[in-house]
């Protein structure tokens, strides 16, 4: 990384800091819990960097394993913070649901 | 650039423009899930350009660790109880920043000696910050799940230990920053970094987890973020960012809600004060029938439920809500009052009433319901103890006061559901059980509360 990047990096890790903060301040303590489990799905965007250690040319096979490893939490955080956010957010209702859909108990 | 490396590039654009729009989705529960499908649209499209873009020649490892990941993740998705929440989350932090630390030491194996030092820089950043993230939720789910005690794991000199061992982790990573080629600096790093995180979280009781779950996710998100400088990822960068901040403004929000600052969470070790009787608590705490209370609560007018963590301990959410709905069956205006720190992580209380079919209209924060509680007929206090004790507002000497509290006390009559007579986390004593209004229902909320239906029932 050369300092015009370092830079470049710097702006973009700012703007989204203000970015986040601006938008996150909006989110009602209602949600709270949904948010946190999507952040964290979210950030399992480190998948990605996973994913060139796991399988990228030229790299040791203990760099593959590591990626391997890192693929397999990231890709835990990915489809179980998405696939819980939603089973969340679907139980919030503004009225009861009719009750044919109690399936609860 | 090839061609396939620009479309890379334009699928991580993409993504990071869905992600910021998925969480502008999360201002309002009508808009929440249609955010969240385009966060996975964007994921998606960053996985697929990864996948495109990169010169991959082992498919063995990314198959083997795509159909593990997605298994454990969906298992985890579909089985994990509402109740088990605080864990989960706990547990996906720590797999977060594991995954962080992993492809920043990966990324030394491969590269070593030959980074620039900005990137060895933020290496270290991500290695620190994965690293500890990791032991230190791992200790924080062990606690909620209540495989580790939640009591406080304290001894004498434990800051100056702590202080030291953060010392030793600079250390070894400014050695490693001088000498690239020092392995075992890096590796001592590492390991240090590993302890740090364990020795970070023990002193920190369960009550207080709401701030530490914040604090983890937001450490989870920065490594993230911090892996993004190395690789030069601007996507990773960008959501990495989004999640440290939320974490961040969700534990201000948790330390404003008790009135105490980070500092004081973290090496405060609040819950193994056992304080002196500094309180206004005194005189005797009247038992009441099962059958007094549902008439009380049958003939009301207002009724506003408490929750607290002893809801979710007892799994009483549904119990409530049946209860609830009985009573709005008899023309009983009822509402929820949750406390932004009841419950062990931020929410808690709204996703387990929710789950049971609250609607979310019911559910009110504090401010809102704070001036409704003179005009309230019964408060039914379901296992919080320290988020209503009036000593908060009253007592200047109290160990917690000045914390927002619910003003039950100034409710007609209040029913406090507990299980015996003890004292809440902070051990303190709360005066509001020994008001002449306040009557307790001892025994197990759920139990309690489906006999209180049955009650009413027959009124």
């Amino acid at each position: 990384m050369n300092p015009a990047v370092l830079i470049a990096s710097v702006y973009v890790f700012a703007l989204a800091a203000f970015l986040g903060y601006q938008v996150i301040s909006r989110v009602p303590p209602l949600l709270h819990t949904p948010l946190m489990s999507a952040t964290n799905a979210i950030s399992g965007i480190s998948l990605i960097g996973s994913l060139v250690l796991a399988g990228a040319a030229h790299y040791p096979t203990f760099a593959h394993i590591l990626g391997f490893i890192a693929v397999t939490t990231a890709t835990i955080n990915v489809v179980g913070g998405f696939g819980l956010t939603d089973r969340m957010l679907k139980m919030f209702n503004k009225r009861k649901l009719p009750a044919a859909k109690e399936a609860n108990q | 650039m090839t061609p396939t490396a620009w479309f890379m590039e334009a699928t991580y654009l993409i993504a990071s423009i869905l992600f910021v729009l998925a969480l502008k989705g999360m201002s309002h529960p009508d808009t929440a899930r249609r955010g969240m499908f385009l966060a996975e649209a964007g994921m998606f499209a960053a996985i697929v350009g990864t996948l495109v873009g990169t010169h991959i020649v082992t498919w063995t490892w990314i198959i083997a660790g795509l159909a593990c990941g997605s298994i454990i993740g969906a298992w985890m998705a579909i089985w994990v109880p509402m109740t088990a929440m605080p864990q989960r989350t706990a547990l996906s932090h720590a797999f977060g920043a594991l995954a962080a630390a992993l492809v920043g030491i990966g990324e030394f194996v491969v590269h070593g000696p030959a980074m620039p030092g900005i990137t060895r820089g933020a290496l270290g950043f991500e290695v620190m910050l994965g690293a500890l993230t990791t032991t230190g939720s791992l200790i924080a789910a062990g606690k909620l799940q209540g495989v580790i005690h939640g009591k406080p794991i304290q001894f004498r000199g434990q800051n100056i230990v702590n202080f030291a061992i953060f010392a030793g982790m600079i250390a070894a990573f400014a050695a490693f920053w001088i000498h690239p080629t020092a392995h075992l600096a890096f590796y001592s790093m590492l390991g240090v970094a590993f302890v740090f995180g364990v020795m970070l979280v023990i002193p920190i009781g369960s009550a207080d987890m709401p701030v530490v779950m914040s604090l983890l996710n937001s450490y989870a998100g920065l490594a993230s973020a911090a892996t993004g400088f190395v690789l030069g990822n601007n996507v990773l960068i960008i959501a990495g960012t989004l999640d440290g901040f939320s974490g961040l403004i969700l534990s201000i929000l948790m330390c404003k809600a008790m009135n105490r600052s980070i500092t004081n969470v973290l090496f405060g070790g609040f819950g193994a004060v056992i304080a002196e009787a500094s309180s206004n608590a005194d005189g005797v705490m009247r038992e009441i029938s099962l059958d007094d209370a549902a008439m009380q609560l049958a003939f009301a007018t207002r009724v506003v439920f408490v929750p607290g963590y002893g809801l979710a301990t007892a799994q009483a959410q549904h119990a409530v809500r049946e209860l609830a709905e009985l009573l709005e069956s008899r023309g009983v205006t009822v509402k929820y009052a949750i406390h932004p720190v009841a419950g062990r992580m931020p929410g808690h209380m709204n996703v387990l009433l929710a789950e049971a079919n609250v609607p979310y209209s019911e559910l009110c924060e504090m401010e809102q319901i704070n001036p409704e509680f003179p005009s309230t007929d019964v408060a039914v206090i379901i296992g919080a103890n320290d988020v209503v004790n009036p000593d908060a507002r009253d007592n200047p000497k109290s160990l917690i006061a000045g914390m927002p509290i619910l003003e039950v006390d100034r409710a007609k009559s209040v029913i406090v559901l507990k299980r015996g007579q003890g004292r809440g986390f902070s051990g303190l004593e709360n005066p509001l059980f020994f008001k002449p209004r306040t009557t307790m229902l001892y025994g197990d909320a759920k139990s309690s509360l489906n006999h209180l239906t049955q009650a009413v029932q027959h009124v």
